[in-house]
């Protein structure tokens, strides 16, 4: 919403000063985009007289001019064709900023003449195209006086209105907040009716089905003959280039005026266009119009049109029609000041893709009590402005029941405001927003105003008070809080958190990346399904919900190797999307190893990531939350995404909890992705839910008296056999013995055979009753050796 | 010079020539072996009367022990120099770069929130989290937009095809759906904050389709509004680490609560930078919206808003994050490139909390 400030000045007395307003403003909620005020960049020019305009002795175009600042004379050298003497010019001395170069002024000599100042056309003030000579003032400007002084400005205020505040879509609102806010007086707005000479030959109708007759409560025409569509005066046509509005013709530029200056969209037909009474009704399905913006449109039977004999004439509220509006020719016209209910022309608008100062203040809603106003008030332009006379109104319909009473606890201020205001100031404030008070016992009771539909309940008041009290004057109070805070965090969110900074210190960079990726992406990774595609994506890059992050981690690792960073390790911590309801999501941790597992280094082989450092990723990360991994087991399987031979699945029990390995060679490569890149998934609601506990206390910690004992075995196996099932099968063969088993070596060649490989196995024996003997020691491996061989069928390599 | 002197002198002229563990060896053995001249020596003692014995014994002993600490002096000296030897050809070169660590990093976005939620956790607010996909009720309805109304133009939405019952599913433009969520499953009074990834159909150089918000409510029978700025006033303190940030309220609009408030804070632009704080020049730039939450969204969520109010905020976290650590552009939090994560990203061991300070 765009005004000038002399604009503002007819609505409101006032003295404040540009600056202030603009506070005003803001502190009202009107909060201010811009305010452009030409006055503000020149600052330093001022009111010259050429007292002598002679030749320059080296230049044949320059004049060497004397020019009296009324502090003293200056010597100036200047080529503009209009320098002469007695004139009064616009005058910089060195040090002020010419606007149109934004470079400074210097003293300097031109073609070896001292010039001490500047004589400055229009365009070098940035107040116009005219550069054929320096700019002439009135011969009467006082000498010397500043620039800003001697001219008017018309400061351009730009607020951004929301969209509660119909009524501010107008100077006359704008204005009233003002007032009300104590920043000047609302002058009175004086409409007096205009008698019509004549009755309208065309008349109004509403044709509405009962169901749909809130569509358009009121419609008031009036015709108008005689009329000459010229030009607007200066200052209308000023007014309207001011805020970004190009004149058209008086007509025209009265409404969009109106629309402006009152938040009332009207319009005008040309009645020599029609044929018959002009009538608002819905469309029906397959009509069409052709607005003034040239586009046809396809209109359908939720929308309104106001139509004649012949058809649909205009989109009601939206856009004129093309063959009904106003030329320069025009002598007769149809006025029309309309009502429309608000969510029919924000429905049509938004399916025709209409955006319109019309849509814009209809879809917010217009002042119901202010169509009569407006018809006079157009009408009284039109008539002062183009001539001609008007007929008697013509109505249909009625101004719809807007008023409303709520009853206001003046304490209610305090209680959700927490600002007390005297119920007498609270009175005065709501007075001055136009709403009608009374005392009602100890509460108030309120009317809005007509303009003022956002005011529904005494919370809305509440908000009025101290919006125009001032929120600055809210006195602001500390939250009242616990003493002591307890921690807050959930088991789930805490466990999210020792995740994330385990895997950082695992060497994994953390990203986030968008929840969304290409459908074709989506399905390479189990997803892609129809509804979790979006209507209308960004791009169709960015068209489906994601099914992990792990595509979108390969594709950042891509856009990394591209830029030469090959060798990386990513994390995130985000959303994956399983179906299309709420809810249907899950947390995943997802982390990508590519390249090199470490950078190159003197003292250690390169070598490429690996399923096990993303196994070992998983595992430590699960470590880390505290689950006990060897209640973990890992399964030789994974979804299709994965290496086939070199990917696993991490499981509770039989719940899942992530995958990881290496990733299929073919689709890194529709990547773009060489090298070795490994991945893994875990899903973090998965997890069993951490147990609460009474205390934080540790379970005893048992210590034996008694050295423990280490021996390794080796057992050819075959190829096939799973590690895993020596290890489990060697640590339960006595269970009260043997406290660890684990793997240290595998060898897979000629000594052990075809198909077969040797895998040693530390065993950790810890007795408690007393230091083994070696006879102990001895049945226990001999335990070790049956169990493995029972389990594996291997054998103990001699 | 008698023969105990000779042999004297012959043992310690040997032990000192010796230039080896073997030569002094040989030489230990020729004094003190068991044909060695000082045992040779001590071998003779039996021939001699008690008198004779005695005298010679002790002056024997004399010369054996200080023969014998010779030789230990002697072997410790050759010890020390082997050992400075060996240890002079195990030369490193303690320039060369000691092997790999690679470091990860936090990303600005997970770590800021956490330092918001370490601030309102002091406040006593718990964290909520709800569903990025959401139903237009909790997205729109519940929170005062109706179908239409204009405020739904302030939200680009992406949308989901049409379910069977042709409702369609949105994503979320605000994390405020959670607000809905956590009054209708909990009973005042409530006070949370609501982490999470809000989507506008939006994107330019300062939007992105995806954001983070962290949105905040409270809900009893006395909040007010003066309560909600000495919170954010607070907060805002506390989480840009400077005490006297300008803070300002301004009255403004947001369907689902009333009155409502944008905040702004006081900062500096200067050669293209951006200073937080008040002083000479300073402007204002908003951070925030908030305000007292409307009646129609505690009736929407099943809360009596004649007994209980209270207010709401959201807050976008990836501005915050850019204001408080000086991130020029906003796009880049989502390009996963590794050198913008290791500069603004964060080590994992920078936990923020209130005690420690929330960043360094």
């Amino acid at each position: 919403m765009k005004f000038t400030l002399s604009w503002l000045k007819d609505h409101l007395d006032t003295d404040l000063d540009t600056a202030e307003i603009g506070r005003r403003l803001t502190a009202l909620g009107l909060e201010v985009e811009e305010i452009g005020d030409p006055a503000s960049k020149l600052s330093g020019f001022i009111v010259g007289h050429v007292l002598e305009a002679g030749p320059h002795p080296d230049a044949d175009r320059l004049k060497l001019c004397r020019v009296d600042t009324g502090a003293g004379i200056l010597q100036v050298v200047c080529g503009a064709p209009n320098a002469r003497a007695g004139l009064k010019v616009i005058l910089a001395r060195p040090g002020t900023l010419i606007p149109a170069t934004g470079t400074v002024l210097k003293a300097g000599k031109v073609r070896g003449i001292e010039s001490q100042g500047m004589m400055c056309s229009w365009r070098e003030l940035g107040l116009g195209e005219d550069h054929d000579g320096i700019a002439e003032l009135d011969p009467a400007a006082p000498l010397g006086a500043p620039l800003t002084e001697v001219m008017h400005f018309d400061p351009v205020f730009d607020i951004s209105i929301t969209p509660n505040r119909a009524d501010c879509l107008g100077v006359r609102g704008v204005a009233r907040d003002l007032a009300a806010g104590g920043a000047g007086r609302l002058k009175p707005l004086a409409i007096a009716p205009v008698a019509g000479v004549y009755a309208s030959p065309v008349g109004v109708r509403l044709d509405f089905p009962s169901d749909a007759a809130s569509a358009c409560p009121l419609f008031i025409g009036r015709h108008i003959r005689g009329l000459k569509n010229g030009e607007s005066p200066d200052w209308l046509k000023a007014r309207l280039t001011a805020i970004g509005l190009r004149p058209i013709s008086a007509l025209v530029d009265i409404t969009n005026y109106i629309a402006y200056d009152q938040a009332r969209p009207l319009h005008v037909f040309d009645a020599a266009t029609l044929k018959g009474d002009l009538r608002a009704r819905l469309a029906a399905s397959g009509e069409k119009v052709t607005a003034l913006n040239g586009k046809t449109y396809d209109l359908d039977d939720d929308m309104i049109v106001i139509a004649d004999d012949g058809g649909p004439l205009g989109l009601a509220g939206l856009m004129g029609g093309e063959g009904s509006g106003c030329t320069p020719t025009t002598t007769e016209i149809v006025l029309e000041v309309a009502l429309f209910d608000p969510v029919r022309i924000a429905a049509a608008g938004r399916r025709l893709d209409i955006l319109s100062d019309a849509r814009f203040r209809f879809e917010r809603g217009v002042d119901p009590a202010f169509a009569h106003p407006a018809a006079e008030l157009a009408t009284r332009m039109i008539l002062d402005l183009c001539g001609g006379e008007a007929s008697e109104l013509v109505v249909a319909g009625a101004e719809p029941d807007w008023r409303r009473r709520i009853a206001l606890d003046p304490g209610r201020a305090g209680a959700l405001g927490g600002m007390a205001v005297a119920p007498d100031r609270q009175r005065a404030i709501l007075t001055d927003l136009g709403c009608q008070v009374e005392a009602d016992g100890d509460r108030l009771a309120v009317e809005p105003p007509s303009w003022r539909a956002d005011i529904t309940g005494p919370h809305d008041l509440v908000e009025e008070i101290l919006r125009i009290q001032g929120y600055d004057s809210i006195p602001a109070v500390p939250l009242p809080r616990p003493a002591l805070p307890a921690p807050v965090l959930t088991p789930a969110q805490r466990r999210r958190g020792w995740v994330r900074r385990c895997l950082a210190a695992r060497g994994l960079v953390e990203t986030v990346t968008w929840s969304f990726l290409p459908s074709a992406q989506a399905s390479l990774f189990g997803g892609g399904a129809a509804g979790l595609r979006l209507a209308n994506p960004i791009s169709s890059d960015l068209d489906c919900m994601r099914p992990s992050a792990l595509p979108n981690l390969v594709a950042a690792a891509q856009r990394n190797a591209d830029r030469g960073m090959r060798d990386l390790g990513l994390f995130e911590i985000g959303p994956a999307f399983d179906g299309p309801e709420p809810g249907q999501q899950r947390l995943v941790a997802v982390g990508l190893r590519a390249g090199a597992a470490q950078a190159r280094h003197w003292a250690a082989p390169v070598r490429p990531v690996d399923a096990f450092d993303v196994k070992a990723d998983m595992l430590v990360a699960l470590a880390a939350i505290g689950l006990a991994t060897d209640s973990l087991t890992v399964a030789a399987e994974a979804p299709a995404w994965y290496h086939p031979g070199r990917s696993g699945t991490v499981k509770l029990g039989n719940k899942t909890l992530g995958h990881f390995g290496e990733l299929h060679p073919s689709l890194l490569a529709g990547f773009g992705l060489k090298g070795r890149v490994a991945g893994f998934e875990l899903d973090l609601d998965a997890l069993p839910p951490a147990k609460a506990r009474a205390t934080r206390a540790r379970p005893p910690l048992k210590l034996s008296p008694y050295q423990s004992v280490e021996r390794d075995f080796a057992f050819v196996v075959d190829a096939d056999i799973p590690a895993d099932k020596v290890v489990r099968a060697a640590r339960g063969a006595d269970k009260t013995l043997i406290t660890a088993a684990g793997i240290f070596d595998l060898y897979e060649g000629a000594h052990v055979g075809e198909g077969k490989k040797s895998l040693a196995v530390t065993v950790t024996l810890q007795p408690t009753a007393g230091t083994l003997t070696d006879a102990e020691i001895e049945a226990v491996a001999e335990k070790v050796v049956a169990a493995v061989t029972k389990a594996t069928g291997g054998t103990l390599r001699g | 010079m008698d023969q105990l002197d000779r042999i004297r002198a012959e043992a310690l002229a040997a032990i000192a020539a010796a230039d080896g563990l073997d030569a002094l060896e040989a030489a230990r053995v020729a004094a003190l072996g068991k044909k060695g001249s000082i045992s040779a020596l001590m071998a003779g003692l039996g021939a001699m009367n008690a008198e004779e014995r005695k005298e010679a014994g002790a002056r024997f002993n004399a010369v054996k022990t200080e023969v014998a600490d010779a030789i230990a002096a002697r072997k410790a000296e050759l010890e020390a120099t082997a050992l400075n030897d060996r240890l002079a050809g195990e030369r490193i070169d303690v320039t060369l770069p000691a092997r790999p660590e690679t470091t990860g990093r936090i990303h600005p976005i997970p770590q800021v929130m956490e330092e918001i939620t370490a601030i309102f956790a002091d406040m006593g607010f718990a964290v909520a989290e709800g569903p990025d996909i959401e139903d237009d009720f909790h997205n729109f309805t519940a929170l005062n937009i109706p179908p239409e109304h204009p405020a739904r133009q302030m939200h680009d939405t992406f949308y989901f095809p049409p379910g069977a019952d042709g409702n369609r599913h949105v994503l979320r433009t605000h994390t405020s759906p959670v607000q809905i969520r956590t009054m209708r499953e909990t009973a005042p009074p409530i006070r949370i904050i609501a982490p999470g990834r809000t989507y506008r159909c939006d994107s330019d150089m300062t939007h992105t389709p995806m954001f983070h918000q962290v949105e905040g409510l409270v809900i009893d029978e006395a909040t007010h509004m003066g309560h909600l700025k000495g919170c954010l006033i607070q907060f805002v303190r506390a989480f840009f680490e400077i005490d006297d940030v300008p803070v300002r309220f301004r009255p403004s609009f947001f369907p689902f609560t009333e009155p409502s408030a944008e905040v702004d804070i006081g900062c500096v632009r200067r050669d293209g930078e951006l200073r937080i704080g008040g002083g000479e020049g300073a402007g204002w730039l908003e951070i925030l919206g908030c305000g007292m939450v409307h009646p129609n969204v505690l009736k929407a969520s099943g809360i009596d808003p004649d007994r209980y109010q209270g207010f709401a905020f959201g807050m976008g976290v990836e501005r915050v994050a850019m204001l408080k650590y000086g991130i020029p552009d906003l796009r880049t939090f989502f390009e996963s490139d590794l050198r913008w994560l290791d500069h603004y990203g964060f080590a994992f061991f920078d936990q923020p909390t209130l005690a420690g300070g929330l960043a360094r």
